[in-house]
């Protein structure tokens, strides 16, 4: 705001939907840190958790974060990745704890049908032993609505009990701006601050505070594989069979999860405004053209909700 | 830069809005038409629910199946709840709360109208007012939703006669304006073929005015709010500690909130309540920067000039402007909870930032939902009644009426034991 030439009264100004959208971030978050005993932010370096870390800081500076940053790290993840996530903990001076599916594989907590398997679907293991392990009674994450279907009617305030499990049947009514953050022992909260915003909310966003993103977010060469409609990105968990042909080709990614099975999508943009355009036109969802296991049933998302996924 | 910079930048607003109709009068549809016809709707998307479309038999996609949610209502073939939906055009962003339908249908629709700025009310042009519409318009009303919307569908089956939408519109006026309905709209549509959704179309030349989306795009909202006496429940207390904190920053003591209305400036008079103090605006501090006023819905961290006693629940407001105090409330609840109210349970009301104990003093009756008759309460309110109920609250609170201002005359009731959200509650007067 506050871009306009005439300076108006206060209450002439009309706010941006960024602004708005903003404001109500800012809102929720500060509603977890003063009601929440012992909150966490989800943080994995990808661009709508590196939204939420800017929403942070504008609710709670000059003060520091009343919550560290927590990350489930799949041992899938982009190298880029990982080295952005611990220079931006690092950068804002927060704690940034992370715990990974290699140490709850090895303490047999999880046990994988083979080793490439996409491991997007265990993360929830990690994550509640994280829970427990530290008591926290609420876990700050990026999700989106327009992400999913299933996303589409989850709180913003959700409801997880002491297994950790949603049940769509049975969430709390929400209503105006009042949200309920009461828990028992082992029950948690799942807040979702960036709910009402979609990616295209996410990249005028990024774009306008100029937020820093990892580096795949912008288009590079890469080889990648042409599989079922998508790319595949090749690297030491994702390797051409026989009859494939590994090309290079200038992409970006829309998200950045486990690498055996998130794919870029072809694009020649490499400035925050080049995004912006090529997401305000985008004719295919983000999941649609990103992730490979969201694709296998229309409820798959549902299902690992419900087993306490993000 | 250029092009990109003004995309980047353009100011488009946000509006959220509710879509109430009996079911089959087309509301599915004309979701899917409004996210079709603008483009919200994405090709994989689409891909699903023409393959969902097929194995049902028909022919093109049904645009319905597109604001179908769960897979537990997929198989029943009813959506349970309060779905969300985003579409922006050049102009603005929009969130549609999609509430069903049925028999859970009170609970739902209050919920999404306590966060609309507009209700589209669907009627079939056919059946004209019924039952159903009436008790949304009386829903979008209690809730102080005061831009409502009704969409005429099915012009197609009236052969896109005037005369049908025009007598119509008459009755809907008269009853508008008995509802308390603040601005009232009328538009004539088929969302089957798209006529007045997004496109006039030709088939309705005498329809002179908007069509549904250009009315969405230009009703002004926002200023509903600013315009409101200035209110800022204190979520929390800024104050930086530690050994290695800027010395800028030694003596900040900032209070963290959001404006629910109204608008505040540097230098104002104001009142912290319940306690009464009062002081100035010393500064509106933000990470960007400093303002010199800012205006609801912005969160910002207030800093004042006296060293006075605030903390979270607090509510800060212009000193001559200030809310009503009491520790006993009349309002009017929506039951929420499938456990019926029991006077004898303890409740907590959750008001602003601010959360107390209150006793349940009275049922005064409650409103018949189908002839919107009071009807005696005997006793206690079921899930999906509504009724007038007085409080008797542990501390004083500050409050306005909820007709007078949303935020700070609404509350939710929790029950103690279960933590359930029990009740949402509208406050008529002290
Ligand atoms: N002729 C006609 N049929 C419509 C129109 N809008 C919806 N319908 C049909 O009415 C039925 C119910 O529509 P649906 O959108 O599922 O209604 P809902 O229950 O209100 O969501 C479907 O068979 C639609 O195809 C319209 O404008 N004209």
């Amino acid at each position: 705001m506050n871009q306009l030439a005439e300076p108006l009264t206060s209450s002439e100004r009309t706010l941006s939907h960024l602004d708005v959208l903003e404001a109500e971030a800012i809102h929720i978050l500060r509603e977890v840190a003063f009601e929440c005993a012992n909150p966490a932010l989800l943080f994995s370096g990808g661009k709508d958790s590196i939204v939420l870390l800017r929403l942070a800081e504008k609710a709670f500076r000059p003060c520091g974060f009343p919550f560290p940053l927590l990350h489930i790290d799949t041992g899938h993840n982009f190298p880029e990745v990982i080295a952005f996530r611990d220079r931006r903990a690092a950068e804002l001076g927060e704690r940034l704890i992370v715990r990974t599916l290699d140490e709850s594989i090895a303490r047999g907590r999880i046990r994988l049908r083979h080793p490439a398997e996409g491991r997007n679907p265990y993360q929830s293991i990690t994550l509640l032993d994280a829970v427990e392990e530290f008591g926290f009674d609420a876990c700050i994450g990026g999700a989106r609505r327009d992400e999913e279907k299933a996303r589409a009617k989850e709180r913003i305030f959700s409801f997880r009990d002491e297994f950790g499990q949603w049940d769509p049947k049975n969430q709390r009514p929400e209503l105006w701006d009042l949200y309920n953050t009461r828990v028992r022992p082992g029950e948690h909260m799942r807040v979702f601050p960036i709910s009402n915003w979609t990616e295209f909310d996410i990249w005028q966003y990024i774009a306008r505070e100029r937020l820093e993103v990892p580096a795949i977010y912008f288009a590079h060469e890469r080889e990648v594989i042409r599989r079922n409609g998508q790319l595949a990105p090749v690297s030491h968990l994702v390797r051409p069979r026989e009859d494939e042909i590994v090309e290079r080709v200038s992409v970006r990614f829309r998200t950045v999860g486990d690498m055996t099975c998130t794919c870029p999508v072809e694009s020649t943009a490499w400035t925050y405004e080049e995004i912006v355009r090529e997401t305000a036109v985008c004719r295919i969802t983000e999941r649609g053209a990103t992730r490979m296991d969201d694709q296998t049933s229309e409820a798959s998302m549902e299902l690992r909700k419900k087993e306490g996924y993000f | 830069m250029g092009a990109a910079e003004s995309f980047v930048s353009r100011e488009v607003g946000l509006l959220r809005f509710i879509t109430a109709g009996s079911v089959d009068d087309g509301k599915s549809t004309l979701i899917g038409r409004l996210l079709f016809d603008s483009k919200g709707i994405f090709e994989d998307q689409l891909t699903a629910i023409e393959r969902a479309s097929t194995r049902r038999g028909r022919a093109e996609a049904d645009l319905s199946l597109l604001t179908d949610g769960l897979q537990a209502e997929r198989e029943q073939g009813i959506t349970i709840d309060v779905a969300y939906r985003y579409f922006s055009t050049p102009r603005r962003k929009f969130i549609i709360a999609d509430s069903p339908g049925h028999e859970q249908y009170t609970r739902n629709m209050v919920t999404a109208a306590s966060t609309a700025q507009v209700a589209v009310i669907l009627l079939d042009a056919r059946n004209g007012i019924l039952t159903q519409t009436r008790r949304h318009t009386y829903i979008a009303s209690l809730l102080g939703v005061r831009h409502v919307v009704f969409a005429v569908n099915k012009m197609d089956l009236v052969d896109y006669a005037q005369a049908a939408f025009l007598a119509l519109r008459e009755e809907l006026a008269a009853f508008a304006s008995k509802a308390g309905i603040a601005h009232a709209w009328y538009v004539p549509l088929s969302a089957l073929h798209g006529d007045n959704v997004v496109e006039p179309g030709s088939r309705m030349p005498w329809h002179e005015g908007p069509t549904l989306l250009q009315l969405l795009e230009h009703i002004d909202a926002q200023h509903d709010l600013a315009v409101l006496p200035f209110r800022f429940p204190v979520q929390g207390v800024l104050r930086p500690t530690g050994a290695d904190i800027d010395r800028r920053w030694l003596d900040f003591r900032g209070y963290a909130g959001r404006i629910e209305s109204g608008t505040v400036a540097v230098g104002d008079r104001v009142s912290v309540l319940p306690s009464g103090a009062t002081t100035s605006i010393r500064a509106i501090h933000t990470l960007d920067g400093d303002l010199p006023d800012a205006t609801a819905p912005q969160s910002v961290t207030l800093l004042l000039a006296d060293p006075v006693d605030v903390s979270r629940g607090d509510l800060i407001v212009r000193t001559s402007e200030t809310p009503a105090l009491s520790a006993g409330l009349s309002a009017t609840v929506c039951w929420l909870d499938e456990t019926a109210l029991d006077p004898r349970r303890k409740y907590l009301l959750k008001h602003g930032t601010r959360t107390v104990k209150v006793l349940v003093e009275q049922i005064e009756h409650r409103v018949d939902i189908h002839s919107l008759e009071s009807t005696p309460a005997d006793g206690t309110l079921a899930a999906n009644d509504i009724g007038r109920i007085r409080l008797k609250l542990h501390k004083p609170l500050a409050f306005d009426a909820y007709r007078a201002n949303r935020a700070t005359g609404s509350f939710i009731l929790i029950d103690e034991t279960t933590n359930d959200t029990v009740a949402a509650g509208l406050i008529d007067h002290g």
